[in-house]
């Protein structure tokens, strides 16, 4: 291929597995999901090193998610270093257009030529290091910032997979579908589909809600012929871990650098459920 | 070889000049002059020498057309999966419930049109008539315009780049014949770029009323509303209001109300706050919302007694207070 030696193909020559999170639908849980898979991907061995990009740029939410809002990047001679978000073990590295914005109220309102250059930076340019997993967070939709990606990442490719993310009503499972065919118009291949935010347990009662409808992705997954990875329900506990992430360590003092979220969310409900739905992935790969 | 687009962006079938050679990468491209296509174009030098383009072409007729719409509100948030196109279909549906009212929504989502599943339209097809395109119908007083109806499959993926979805949305707005409106409403993608950018942009000569913007109660959505406020200042959109989506869950079992996303950052209530706008109103989240949008009915006709029907319509009447009407 033509460009087998360019800065990205030299960049991510270090990464072994790539995952794209996808969806067609904005607010079903990409960002969640990706933080889930990079936090148990992590916990999954004690050496494991994971990388985390956030490639949504007009609205990056992983910086808040991991607890590292406020943070910036810093320049080495060696390219962008990464912010981590385990402190001094440096095995889970975190990027996004969130660290790089001055106040956290600035728009980045870009047109996708611009975010076009910006994703191509990030690939090439981010002093990752040896990385077993580079998790990448993708906004909704199918579109500059996805094709972008995909054209950026072809001499890797044979590294590749997505998981698409999914709330079970139809109107997210349209868009779902939108993001499988254009899986299949690139070639990528889908490890599964994660069915989010199916049922809520009223915290006073413990009756099941299904606020969003469900089971809309088992069947999704069975039409389709594609791994249905597991469901996550809304879990409020994980709303606020990942919602209020650094408010809450500054509390706790000694605590720095999002340090507790690794541990916090171990012992969440959904890092149980996770577990399985990662089982899934890595027997996949 | 995977089949992804390739490195020139899609070019805007609007800026090719009729002379082009077969790949012109667009006059409005980065590439314009420069890309081996160009070789040998008789518009080479023009393109190259990266004079500042003139305005739009369409501008004009855009203007023309949008003439006969009395109100234009956009509908935004800087977050997905908030509610913009289940407050949109209720806005809709509400300024509609008055015949002598006509009504327009405009969905410029187009990598993820939900509207038309909202709307209990999914099925139908946009025709083409001497006066432009016929947008659907809902009631005789209800127009709607997607991407949605021109798609052969539902499963079908619009993957475009941003030069292709501004040409697509600069023709809902020049050649789709709206007729005489009372309110166009658009639905927008999340985020802030090129559906933005080009929306605002074409609807700068007619004027923009003013934008709702909706959030989430948790800071995650929070953060991305913030962004997409100041894009509104940047651009100069009024802001018309705040709406708080999704606000507590009442369970069905114990009537019980709980909060599925934490305001932990003091929710829309603060952010109106800080930003100095109006929090129009808080829509509890109600399951019956999602189910009739996947069924395509009208919340409010269906529910009337949720009490996420009353803070819709309040809403609503709170936002035609604000335009004067």
């Amino acid at each position: 291929m033509a460009h087998l030696d360019s800065p990205v193909a030299r960049r991510l020559q270090s990464v072994k597995n790539i995952i794209i999170v996808l969806s067609g639908k904005g607010g079903v849980g990409k960002s969640s999901v990706s933080t889930q898979l990079a936090l148990n991907l992590y916990a999954s061995s004690p050496t494991a090193k994971v990388g985390i990009l956030d490639v949504d740029l007009t609205g990056p939410s992983i910086p808040r998610m991991l607890g590292l809002d406020g943070h910036g990047v810093h320049q080495s001679s060696d390219g962008w270093v990464p912010v981590y978000a385990d402190g001094s073990d440096a095995r889970l590295a975190c990027m996004s257009v969130g660290f790089l914005l001055k106040k956290k109220g600035d728009s980045v309102v870009w047109r996708g030529p611009k975010k076009n250059g910006m994703i191509r930076q990030f690939l090439s340019d981010v002093r990752w290091g040896d990385l077993d997993y580079l998790v990448i967070d993708t906004p909704p939709g199918t579109s500059d910032e996805h094709l972008s990606l995909l054209e950026h990442m072809a001499p890797v490719h044979s590294r590749l997979s997505a998981v698409i993310v999914t709330t079970p009503q139809a109107v997210a499972l349209m868009d779902a579908m939108k993001c499988l065919s254009f899986t299949r118009a690139v070639n990528l291949p889908v490890l599964g589909l994660i069915e989010n935010m199916s049922g809520y347990v009223c915290p006073c009662c413990g009756e099941v809600s299904n606020v969003f409808s469900t089971g809309g992705g088992a069947e999704m997954a069975r039409k389709e012929g594609l791994r249905f990875l597991g469901s996550l329900p809304v879990d409020t506990e994980l709303v606020t871990l990942l919602d209020a992430a650094q408010v809450e360590t500054e509390e706790e003092g000694p605590e720095k650098d999002g340090r507790g979220i690794v541990q916090r969310y171990g012992s969440t409900s959904s890092a149980t459920l996770f577990k399985g739905i990662l089982e899934k992935i890595l027997e996949e790969r | 070889m995977i089949a992804v687009q390739p490195p020139a962006e899609a070019p805007n079938p609007l800026s090719i000049p009729a002379n082009a050679p077969e790949h012109c990468p667009g006059t409005e491209s980065e590439l314009a002059g420069k890309s081996d296509a160009c070789n040998g174009c008789a518009n080479q030098e023009i393109c190259a020498s990266n004079t500042p383009k003139g305005p739009d072409p369409s501008l004009p007729f855009i203007t023309e057309r949008m003439n006969s719409v009395k109100r234009k509100i956009l509908v935004l948030s800087g977050k997905g999966g908030v509610g913009k196109s289940t407050f949109t279909a209720q806005l809709g549906w509400a300024f509609a419930a008055d015949d002598r009212t006509q009504v327009g929504i405009m969905d410029v989502d187009i990598c993820g049109p939900s509207i038309p599943t909202i709307l209990g339209i999914a099925n139908e097809q946009v025709h083409a008539s001497s006066s432009g395109w016929s947008p659907v119908f809902v009631q005789d007083n209800f127009a709607v315009m997607s991407v949605g109806f021109m798609l052969p499959t539902s499963r079908d993926a619009v993957m475009w780049r941003g030069p292709k979805k501004n040409g697509l949305i600069s023709q809902f707005l020049k050649d789709v014949d709206w007729g005489d409106l009372d309110y166009l409403v658009v639905d927008t993608p999340p985020g802030t770029s090129d559906e933005h950018l080009s929306i605002v942009q074409y609807l700068k000569e007619s004027g923009i009323d003013g934008a709702v913007v909706i959030t989430t109660p948790q800071e995650v959505a929070i953060q991305d509303v913030r962004r997409e406020i100041d894009f509104c200042r940047k651009v100069g959109i009024r802001v018309l209001g705040l709406v708080e989506n999704m606000s507590g869950f009442v369970c069905p079992g114990c009537k019980t109300e709980s909060q599925i996303f934490k305001p932990s950052t003091g929710g829309a209530k603060q952010l109106a706050q800080d930003m100095g706008i109006e929090l129009l109103g808080a829509v509890p989240l109600d399951p019956r919302i999602g189910k009739s949008a996947d069924y395509g009915v009208s919340f409010l006709d269906e529910y009337p007694d949720s009490p996420a029907t009353t803070a819709y319509l309040d809403i609503i009447d709170r936002i035609k207070e604000i335009l004067g009407d």
